[in-house]
């Protein structure tokens, strides 16, 4: 499909000469250690919950640390470094051209992993700053706002070098390249230095919500934009979709970040603005699901036979359950019960673990055995992989939502506080238990590279 | 336009971000600008002081080690209480802050779901214009129960046996245990420790209500309501008990 946009004057680009396909394989690598390293930090913290922390009364264990380098290092460690690593398969090969400079993709890997790394020890030092995903330390921020001015003109670059029309993916990723830059330089900066209370909760609100809609989002849609037409080897079902849904996204999802603090002194009108824009974008998505429906519909046996593609079609199933429960939490009647409950904490996992970190396993599976250059050593244990992520994150987000009704109405009901931490126990045994499978599965991926590399003989 | 290079780079890049912002961020900044932010210095009351000179009786060789003593002239005195009571919040607020307490403790009161019987008066804007609240730690997580009316509630005492070891206090609590707040044992806490528990008492100080305690008062029998603490304005106090049964009726 590539091929429809060559211009004719062009000679017909290579793919060693487009892809640097060892930055593709490193950013995968970082991604997986910082995966690794996120989830071990999810499973000290809910061991912590359960009250078997192993590490209790160690400084450098702090659970109330390694929960904060639990999210940081999931959003920038193995998202980004995920992304990072897809796009520079995707866009060269969208575009047909190179992009900009190669060793200053190498300069923005080793500049981010400091970031990433940095920023955990700084965590781990108990230097965090109080903003969910703005933990990053003082002196780290300038620092991570250059890298992603250096990443938006690295792939920004070839995007503009590139004759006739935009494919879809594109029009994703040029996007979010600009949304991310000022993402992060509004959260980073503006409630850390500029306002402070109230203001300061708004600005947060719309950065920890923007930094999913508009970074990983129109990233991870890009993606599959790109990758679900060549695995199924079909068009895209209806490009006046890919329209609705690009332009709804970019038009609503921006305008919800306050739906994170309803009921706080924040003016009442802008969080009807922020609930209303909230349900709209449900519509949105909705049609975006239909169009990749639509697009893989009557061949379905292909989820049995590829993984890849079954990976994708998972992380959409859970992006649209995802999105419908949104539709419901953000009204006023459900935040009065499920607000500060668990229930917060399986719709995130459902979102991050369920659809994003899905669909970049799903393109490590596709992408590993093309950058290794040989088939992957065990089917049995990508299946394993794909099994045990799927089934432990169904459990942990079913366990988490229904706990957190419970907990909703423990607290309405005016029980005593302990009590809803008692009854708690069983679902939290429950989720450790969920988290552990999901991070068997990791386990299964990363022996499978490591038999890969090792063990299987070259392609010819 | 909906598909070229600047229709998505001008429109839905910058165009629909500022729009969001402007929407978003910038209308409730300028709507709260009129309330100066407090520094910290300006958060100190008596409230506090209580605490803090607290602190120093129950625990002098702590106290002393981490702040010195306090001169002689008056309003020196006064003066160094001050300054170190400072000093200790905003280190607090760093613990609070770097531990990442507020992912499990909310600082803020809705005014729904019986919460202010539980908590107390229902969070307003002007309470976190300050410093301390930027950014603001609403918090989105109550594993423990929220803390912004928490100032007073519960003893210094209490709160250094707590930190070093929850479990003492509280059974089967999943709080973690912060032994590196204190020196051996929990009527040894460090600067660390003292700062922490200056930062949770606090919380809610300046209230009218404070220090706020669960609707005790609120019996089916008509008991008569308690004498409002000494140290507390009874006409403050008053309302704040009443108004939740009435509102309750309301409901």
């Amino acid at each position: 499909m590539t091929t429809a946009t060559i211009a004719t004057d062009h000679k017909i680009a290579v793919h060693t000469e487009l892809v640097d396909e060892s930055i593709v394989k490193w950013y995968f690598y970082a991604a997986l250690l910082f995966l690794t390293t996120s989830m071990l930090a999810g499973i000290l913290v809910s061991l912590q919950l359960i009250q078997h922390n192993p590490f209790t009364g160690i400084e450098i264990f702090s659970p109330g640390r390694w929960r904060m380098v639990h999210t940081n290092a999931v959003a920038y460690g193995f998202l980004a470094n995920g992304f990072l690593g897809c796009l520079h398969w995707a866009i060269p090969r969208l575009t047909l051209h190179p992009v900009l400079d190669k060793r200053l993709s190498w300069f923005i890997y080793a500049a981010w992993q400091f970031v990433v790394g940095a920023t955990a020890v700084g965590i781990l030092f108990g230097e965090a700053q109080g903003l969910e995903w703005g933990e990053t330390p003082v002196w780290i921020d300038p620092l991570a706002q250059v890298g992603l001015l250096l990443v938006a003109i690295n792939f920004m670059t070839p995007i503009a070098r590139m004759k006739g029309p935009m494919y879809v993916s594109l029009w994703y990723f040029l996007a979010a390249f600009i949304w991310t830059f000022l993402t992060y330089a509004m959260g980073n900066f503006i409630p850390e230095y500029f306002v402070s209370g109230t203001s300061a909760g708004a600005v947060g609100g719309l950065f920890i919500h923007d930094l999913v809609g508009l970074f990983v989002t129109p990233l991870g849609w890009g993606l599959m934009y790109y990758f679900v037409p060549i695995l199924i080897k079909k068009p895209i079902w209806s490009h006046g979709l890919s329209l609705v849904g690009f332009w709804g996204l970019a038009f609503f999802y921006p305008l919800q970040g306050i739906h994170h603090f309803l009921y706080t002194p924040i003016p009442m009108f802008l969080q009807y603005g922020a609930v209303v824009s909230t349900i709209a974008v449900e519509l949105v998505v909705t049609t975006v699901i239909i169009n990749f429906f639509g697009s893989i519909w009557g061949n379905w046996s292909i989820v049995r036979t590829n993984l890849p593609v079954r990976y994708f079609y998972t992380g959409m199933v859970f992006y649209f359950l995802t999105c419908l429960q949104c539709s419901f939490q953000v009204t006023l009647t459900f935040q009065k019960i499920i607000h500060f409950s668990d229930w917060v904490v399986g719709h995130a996992h459902m979102v991050m673990f369920g659809v994003f970190s899905m669909w970049i396993m799903g393109m490590m599976t596709y992408l590993f055995p093309r950058l290794l250059k040989r088939e992957w050593a065990s089917q049995n244990l990508i299946e394993w992989h794909y099994w045990l992520s799927t089934v432990g994150l169904a459990v942990m987000a079913a366990d988490l939502i229904l706990l957190g009704l419970f907990q909703g109405w423990s607290w309405a009901a005016l029980e005593p506080w302990d009590a809803s931490t008692d009854f708690s126990f069983p679902f939290w045994v429950l989720r450790t238990i969920a988290g552990l499978a999901m991070f068997g599965g990791l386990l299964a991926l990363l022996t499978n590279i490591w038999k890969t590399v090792k063990l299987a003989p070259a392609k010819a | 336009m909906f598909e070229s290079k600047s229709g998505i780079f001008y429109i839905a890049g910058v165009g629909f971000f500022v729009l969001a912002f402007v929407s978003n961020a910038l209308v409730p900044w300028l709507m709260y600008n009129n309330i100066p932010e407090q520094t910290v210095a300006e958060l100190i009351n008596p409230n506090l002081r209580y605490q803090f000179e607290d602190l120093a009786r129950r625990y002098p060789e702590s106290f002393n080690a981490a702040y010195g003593t306090p001169p002689g002239g008056e309003a020196e005195h006064d003066a160094w209480w001050n300054e170190k009571c400072e000093e200790a919040l905003r280190v607090g607020h760093k613990l609070y802050v770097g531990e990442g307490c507020w992912h499990c403790h909310s600082q803020f009161i809705r005014p729904v779901s019986n919460e202010e019987e539980r908590w107390g008066p229902v969070s307003r804007s002007a309470e976190y214009q300050n410093e301390l609240q930027r950014p603001v730690l609403f918090g989105t997580r109550r594993v423990g129960p929220d803390l912004c009316r928490e100032g007073g509630r519960r003893s210094n005492d209490w709160h250094a046996v707590h930190f070093f070891k929850p479990e003492n206090l509280s059974v089967n609590s999943p709080m973690p245990e912060y032994p590196w707040f204190f020196d051996g044992s929990a009527d040894k806490p460090t600067a660390r420790g003292l700062a922490i528990i200056t930062y949770v008492q606090w919380l809610g100080s300046w209230q009218e209500s404070y220090p706020y305690y669960e609707a005790y008062v609120k019996s089916p029998l008509s008991v008569p309501e308690p004498e409002p603490a000494a140290d507390a304005p009874a006409a403050d106090a008053t309302p704040a008990v009443e108004a939740a049964p009435a509102e309750e009726a309301a409901k």
